[in-house]
């Protein structure tokens, strides 16, 4: 098939975007999944809508093109650049433009009437469109769906109007600030293509990574309003392999210190809780039309519940919380030591013990996910106490690992 | 569904050269111009050949267009659901917007969908008034470009009083603050907005060009792919500038491009991958991680 810019699914572009964004060293040759020729149209896509942001290197194993993209350095995600290359044809673009432009607000059109009005618009033309009932009622259907068309209906005769317009220039501020902030903001930058932006606002630990997967959030913030049980396609973290999970979507999950995404669900195949990375999930589908789960309230209270058991998402297992404390040193002047504790503890508690030394103690499902947040205190480690001491023992190999790495200690250091 | 094409970057084109043709002001170098600015560097060469062929029947040889009104497309339903969503943010109460247009739509979300569990925990005050002025005073100062006389409370307790001019407002999610980046005073170039004890836009002021310098510096390192830790890094550091590059089978080598200023914080971020990221260079970073290590070898932890 001949290249375009514009793509049908995006879910064809979204695995080669992470690749080039995300990772980006990978070669030609190492896109072993695809083909040679889909590397070469998704690469000049990227070039094409990402150009300016689109570096090269080479090595001795080929050239690799990545994305490089300083988040902080201000203006709108340019990943959303990429959720606007949907392809459409010749007929709905027409449509789209014509529809809009002869249906009125307070003026309701019958079909036939609305035909006409096309008809006259294309006859100036060398060779007129023509206007099928049934291809033009189902575009004004799926814009009644879209919510952009309302239909009134008075008896058997069917007539459509366009939806309220709103003037939406003074919002432009808080839509900036929103697309970029705001869960799903890719629908903001939708709305936000329709006012001028000031570029008043710059954004720290950014993570866009996310836009990536946004019509899949969406679909699942869809399913969460509605309490609706959905199909979701999954590939596996560990070994790629896909599965298709029943699940009960219940909250959303946001890591805004590593950029990861997760739906935390119900599955019905594993008769528990567990979270689900967003980036994974490559298609989400409701299923059982019309009816809310009756189980959904009850099972948000338990996953509320599992929240005060949890450093991030892991729910773990029906085994007890372990607990997990360490001590750490505050020298003179070091307050902000101890304010810095107390404002990224997310559970558990501080205390201090006396004016070097402060502790922190909780009881969680998964002790691990804590090891990266301890990790950041070294330096300052006075004492390490955990109930699982395999992982306790882990992470003092693992200091230990870092002496040698940075020739700090010697011989005499040695760990038994 | 949000992959769609009405939200599409050649329908806000078409758009735009509609418009333009409704007001009779649309010519051939505009058209290029338009698809330059709204669409992709391609675009151009699809969009304006289907208009001029009449492919897509919008717009005669002569540069008119059968449209009576300048294209403008109501908001979607979902684009109403999200507005309505974020309109319950805490956060939104700084805009002080009237949202009663969206009517009884019900949100996409709510607060209770959606956990960002690793957030901090001192965030800003974002439905106190006084927070809310200072807000608003510097949102305008930036888009005016007016200068203002500040009254700020560092972090350290001391007040200090100056003028500057606020260049951008700059929003952290993880520390769920607002700074603004201001310029026109000596060794000031960042303020926390909760600091802010006063602030008014001053008319006709100059002020100078002082500020602090704030280079951005580059890190080398080394990553060893144990436990997951390239994907956790390529997502961990994804906000930043970056190159990576495979050296050999499970070892990488990560270049991030940083603020100074943000120095510590990388520091700390890159210790919270232990063993799996060695930091090569430069050899004063190197150094402070090295030092950290030797003060928490001191402390017998091993």
């Amino acid at each position: 098939m001949a290249y375009s810019e514009l793509v049908k699914s995006f879910e064809r572009i979204r695995g080669y975007m992470r690749e080039f964004y995300v990772y980006g060293f990978r070669t030609r040759e190492e896109f072993s999944a695809k083909s040679a020729r889909s590397y070469d149209n998704e690469r000049r896509r990227l070039e094409s809508i990402l150009g300016q942001y689109t570096s090269s290197a080479r090595n001795a194993s080929g050239k690799r093109v990545y994305l490089s993209i300083d988040s902080r350095s201000g203006g709108s995600d340019p990943l959303f650049r990429l959720l606007k290359a949907c392809s459409f044809t010749a007929r709905d673009i027409t449509l789209h433009f014509m529809l809009l432009d002869i249906l009125s607000e307070d003026a309701p059109m019958t079909l036939t009437e609305i035909i006409e009005s096309l008809e006259s618009y294309s006859a100036g033309f060398e060779q007129p469109m023509q206007y099928d009932e049934s291809g033009v009622r189902k575009k004004l259907a799926e814009y009644e769906k879209l919510g952009i068309v309302r239909i009134e209906k008075q008896g058997r005769v069917v007539r459509y109007l366009r939806a309220a317009q709103h003037d939406l220039s003074a919002y432009a501020d808080a839509l900036e600030f929103f697309s970029e902030t705001g869960v799903c903001g890719a629908i903001g930058s939708f709305v936000c293509d329709k006012v001028r932006r000031s570029g008043v606002f710059e954004f720290k630990h950014h993570y866009i990574t996310h836009t990536l997967d946004s019509e899949v959030l969406y679909e699942l913030l869809c399913a969460i309003s509605e309490k609706r049980i959905v199909t979701v396609e999954h590939r596996s973290a560990r070994n790629g392999i896909q599965h298709t999970w029943r699940l009960l979507p219940l909250k959303i999950f946001v890591s805004v210190q590593n950029g990861r995404r997760w739906v935390m669900a119900y599955s019905f195949e594993l008769h528990r809780i567990k979270a689900y990375r967003l980036d994974y999930i490559e298609s989400v589908v409701k299923c059982e039309k019309g009816e809310a789960c009756p189980r959904f309230d009850e099972l948000r209270g338990v996953l509320d519940d599992m929240q005060q058991r949890m450093w991030g998402v892991s729910c773990g297992d029906d085994s007890p919380a372990e607990h997990v404390e360490f001590t750490v040193f505050i020298g003179d002047n070091e307050e902000y030591i101890y304010r810095r504790m107390l404002r990224e503890k997310r559970c558990g508690s501080v205390e201090r013990v006396d004016e070097h030394t402060a502790r922190f103690a909780a009881d969680v499902k998964d002790p691990g996910e804590l090891i990266p947040w301890i990790r950041t205190f070294i330096g300052r480690i006075i004492q390490l106490d955990f109930s699982d001491r395999t992982l306790e023992n882990r992470l003092r190999e693992d200091i230990n690992k870092m002496y040698d790495m940075y020739g700090i200690g010697g011989d005499e250091d040695a760990v038994p | 569904m949000l992959f769609h094409e009405i939200y599409s970057a050649y329908y806000n084109a078409v758009a735009e050269i509609l418009r333009r043709a409704v007001r009779g002001e649309l010519n051939e170098r505009d058209m290029k111009s338009v698809c330059d600015e709204a669409a992709f560097s391609e675009s151009f060469l699809s969009i304006i050949p289907a208009l001029r062929s009449g492919e897509w029947q919008l717009l005669h040889p002569d540069m008119t267009t059968p449209l009576r009104n300048e294209p403008e497309m109501p908001l979607t339903l979902m684009q109403r659901r999200w507005l309505k969503a974020v309109s319950l943010d805490p956060r939104m109460k700084l805009f002080g917007l009237d949202w009663s247009f969206l009517g009884d739509v019900q949100p996409l979300f709510t607060a209770d969908d959606i956990v960002v569990f690793d957030k901090y925990a001192d965030g800003d005050p974002y439905e106190d008034e006084h927070y809310i002025d200072v807000f608003r005073t510097l949102l305008e100062a930036v888009k005016c470009g007016s200068s203002t006389a500040i009254v700020y409370n560092s972090t350290k307790g001391n007040l200090r009083s100056f003028r500057c001019r606020p260049l951008k407002l700059e929003y952290s999610e993880k520390d769920d603050k607002f700074r603004v980046r201001v310029e026109g005073c000596r060794n000031i170039g960042v303020l926390n907005l909760a600091g802010i004890e006063s602030v008014s836009a001053l008319q006709d002021c100059r002020v100078g060009h002082g500020g602090t310098n704030d280079p951005a510096c580059c890190i080398e390192a080394e990553l060893i792919d144990e436990r997951n830790a390239l994907e956790r890094a390529m997502l961990h550091f994804a906000h930043f500038e970056k190159e990576t590059e495979r050296l050999s089978e499970g070892r990488y080598r990560l270049r991030l491009t940083y603020s100074k200023s943000d120095e510590t914080e990388l520091v700390i971020r890159l210790l919270s991958f232990g063993p799996m990221i060695r930091v090569t260079a430069p050899d004063s970073f190197v150094e402070g991680i090295r030092q950290r290590l030797e003060r928490q070898h001191s402390m017998g932890l091993r």
